[in-house]
């Protein structure tokens, strides 16, 4: 079983085997994606009919391909837009939620951590119906009883934006706890001892230290908003994000562009997870 | 000291901020909400919760749902055990490292880029179907897309990962030594697992088993795009409540049962442990 022990042949060739058919069943999606989004013909799947880049390209009424579809950028657009500022409100505060935890002890400081980890055991399901119900609901009373008319609180760009960094939050604050578990409080005592308000000694010296963990945790939250379907479908006003504009092409329209999109993003991933793999190896 | 307090407050207050008018609130009102009829009048009613145990088509899908969670999260349990043992204990952790990077990319990619995937692979002319056939093993496609067989591969793919890496974290832990020990001893290796393997393992089992039990349940778009007709996932009935027939109130019913029995098989899974939810996120 373990490499130190012996084992029959049946054993070890048995298991690799398996190991093999499960990373087989890993991949196989996205092999068939990215194949297919180079396929000449107007069905999402086989048969393969030859090589064609109109699924990128093209512009016609029969094809239209990933670039020249306005619907599809303007979509990836509003993602990229949400996606940016929800892993930088997650971060900021993320961070903060974690220096307050890590450093502080104070009355209630279990049950706000339960509520800050909540998130995790929470469908996000849920927790898009309740922040649409508590945001209509605030912003009902608020239009009501003092006739302000605030666009935040109805369904739009900006409650994804709100909805998506409540469980990024969590996220942010997770992976930042990790690494301040290894700080060396010396440090802050010894900018404190140097006369260092406790903001400044933060500010200067654990912050400096947290920053590859920050920006980890930044990528984290992007790839998180960027992908996620549960929580936003039910905050979105008219501008769908990319993963809602997909969900419903699939439902309904579906035609090779799908496979370009896909791949896309199956490459970029790639790139850059293989990327950030080899950062971890140089340092 | 009292520029300590002024950090303090400097830390708290966003922290709050958050907490309140993120998580605290919204689910105060998805209660309350719950508990009001749905033409508006200002009173509190158990109207949406009756409506729910009257009509089978809602009771029924909420057993459904719940019993089809439990079962995918066993056989994730089952089907990653192998994979997280094999990447920890069998082979150098440079290979390891290089099959975690296989293993994060479907994650990153996200749910409804490889959900879409099985779309094409499962389909009467999909790839799997067209290649059996193009091989000569099967002459008709078999009925594979639109069934509880996609539905099950698809939950199942998006969650199986998230039992894996807990597993691994514990048995990072165990000492080969113990394994060889036994070994030595002359247990089999069927005894070694039972006796040593898996009971080292359990908070990660333990953990992985309540995080995939959540995904599971509260997923949307595997039971929505791979099932058939036939496979209702409660989530379906939350959804069509919000965007198709505006009860909301009654979807906050829903939501709320959601809800509580997400919470109450976490509970009950920590308590039969004795964990503390502290721990599942590590």
């Amino acid at each position: 079983m373990i490499q130190s022990l012996p084992n029959s042949p049946v054993y070890k060739y048995g298991y690799r085997l398996y190991i093999a058919l499960f990373f087989a069943f890993l991949l196989l999606p996205l092999i068939a994606i990215s194949v297919l989004a180079f396929n000449d013909t107007t069905s999402i799947t086989l048969p393969w009919k030859g090589f064609t880049l109109d699924w990128f390209f093209a512009d016609t009424t029969a094809r239209k391909g990933l670039f020249s579809d306005a619907d599809l950028l303007q979509s990836i657009w509003i993602s990229l837009q949400t996606a940016f500022l929800m892993a930088g409100l997650s971060t900021v505060v993320g961070t903060i939620a974690a220096l307050l935890f890590e450093q502080y002890n104070f009355r209630f400081k279990n049950l706000l951590y339960f509520f800050a980890i909540a998130p995790l055991v929470i469908p996000g399901v849920i927790l898009g119906i309740s922040i649409l119900l508590g945001s209509t609901y605030v912003g009902g009373i608020l239009d009501t009883k003092f006739g302000i008319d605030l666009e935040i609180f109805g369904p739009g760009f900006w409650l994804v934006v709100l909805g998506q960094f409540s469980f990024g939050a969590t996220y942010v604050m997770l992976l930042v706890a990790a690494r301040l578990k290894k700080f060396d409080f010396a440090l802050e005592e010894a900018a404190l001892s140097l006369k260092a308000s406790r903001l400044e000694s933060i500010w200067y010296i654990t912050i400096p230290f947290l920053k590859p963990a920050i920006i980890g945790a930044f990528v984290v939250a992007f790839l998180m908003s960027f992908a996620n379907f549960n929580t936003t479908i039910f905050l979105i006003g008219s501008d769908p994000t990319l993963p809602v504009d997909l969900y419903s092409r699939i439902k309904f329209s579906s035609t090779p562009v799908l496979n370009a999109v896909s791949f896309m993003i199956i490459l970029i991933i790639t790139i850059v997870a293989t990327a950030s793999v080899f950062i971890k190896k140089k340092k | 000291m009292q520029d300590n307090k002024k950090a303090f407050y400097f830390l708290l207050i966003p922290v709050l901020l958050w907490l309140v008018m993120l998580i605290i609130l919204p689910h105060v009102d998805l209660f309350f909400s719950s508990f009001k009829p749905n033409s508006g009048e200002d009173t509190y009613t158990l109207e949406n919760y009756l409506i729910f145990f009257q009509d089978k088509i809602y009771w029924s899908t909420f057993l459904y749902t719940t019993a089809y969670a439990i079962g995918v999260t066993l056989l994730a349990f089952i089907v990653s055990f192998p994979v997280a043992f094999y990447l920890v204990k069998v082979i150098s952790p440079k290979h390891a490292a290089f099959l975690m990077l296989m293993l994060l990319i479907p994650l990153w990619i996200g749910e409804l880029v490889t959900i879409y995937g099985w779309v094409i692979l499962l389909g009467d002319k999909g790839a799997i179907n067209e290649s059996l056939i193009f091989l000569g093993i099967i002459d008709t496609p078999i009925t594979m897309l639109y069934t509880n067989f996609s539905m099950i591969i698809g939950l199942l793919y998006m969650s199986m990962l998230f039992m894996i890496i807990p597993i691994m974290t514990t048995l990072e832990s165990l000492d080969d030594a113990q394994i060889e020990a036994a070994s030595d001893l002359g247990a089999s290796k069927f005894t070694i697992f039972k006796s040593i393997v898996i009971p080292h393992s359990m908070p990660g089992i333990i953990n992985g088993s309540i995080i995939v039990f959540m995904l599971v349940i509260g997923d949307y778009l595997a039971p929505n795009i791979l099932g058939g007709k036939s496979s209702l996932w409660f989530t379906e009935q939350i959804y069509n409540q919000f965007l198709s027939t505006f009860n909301w109130n009654q979807g906050a019913a829903f939501g709320f049962l959601l809800l509580i029995i997400s919470s109450a098989t976490i509970w009950a899974a920590l308590r039969l442990s004795g964990q503390k939810l502290e721990k599942v996120e590590n």
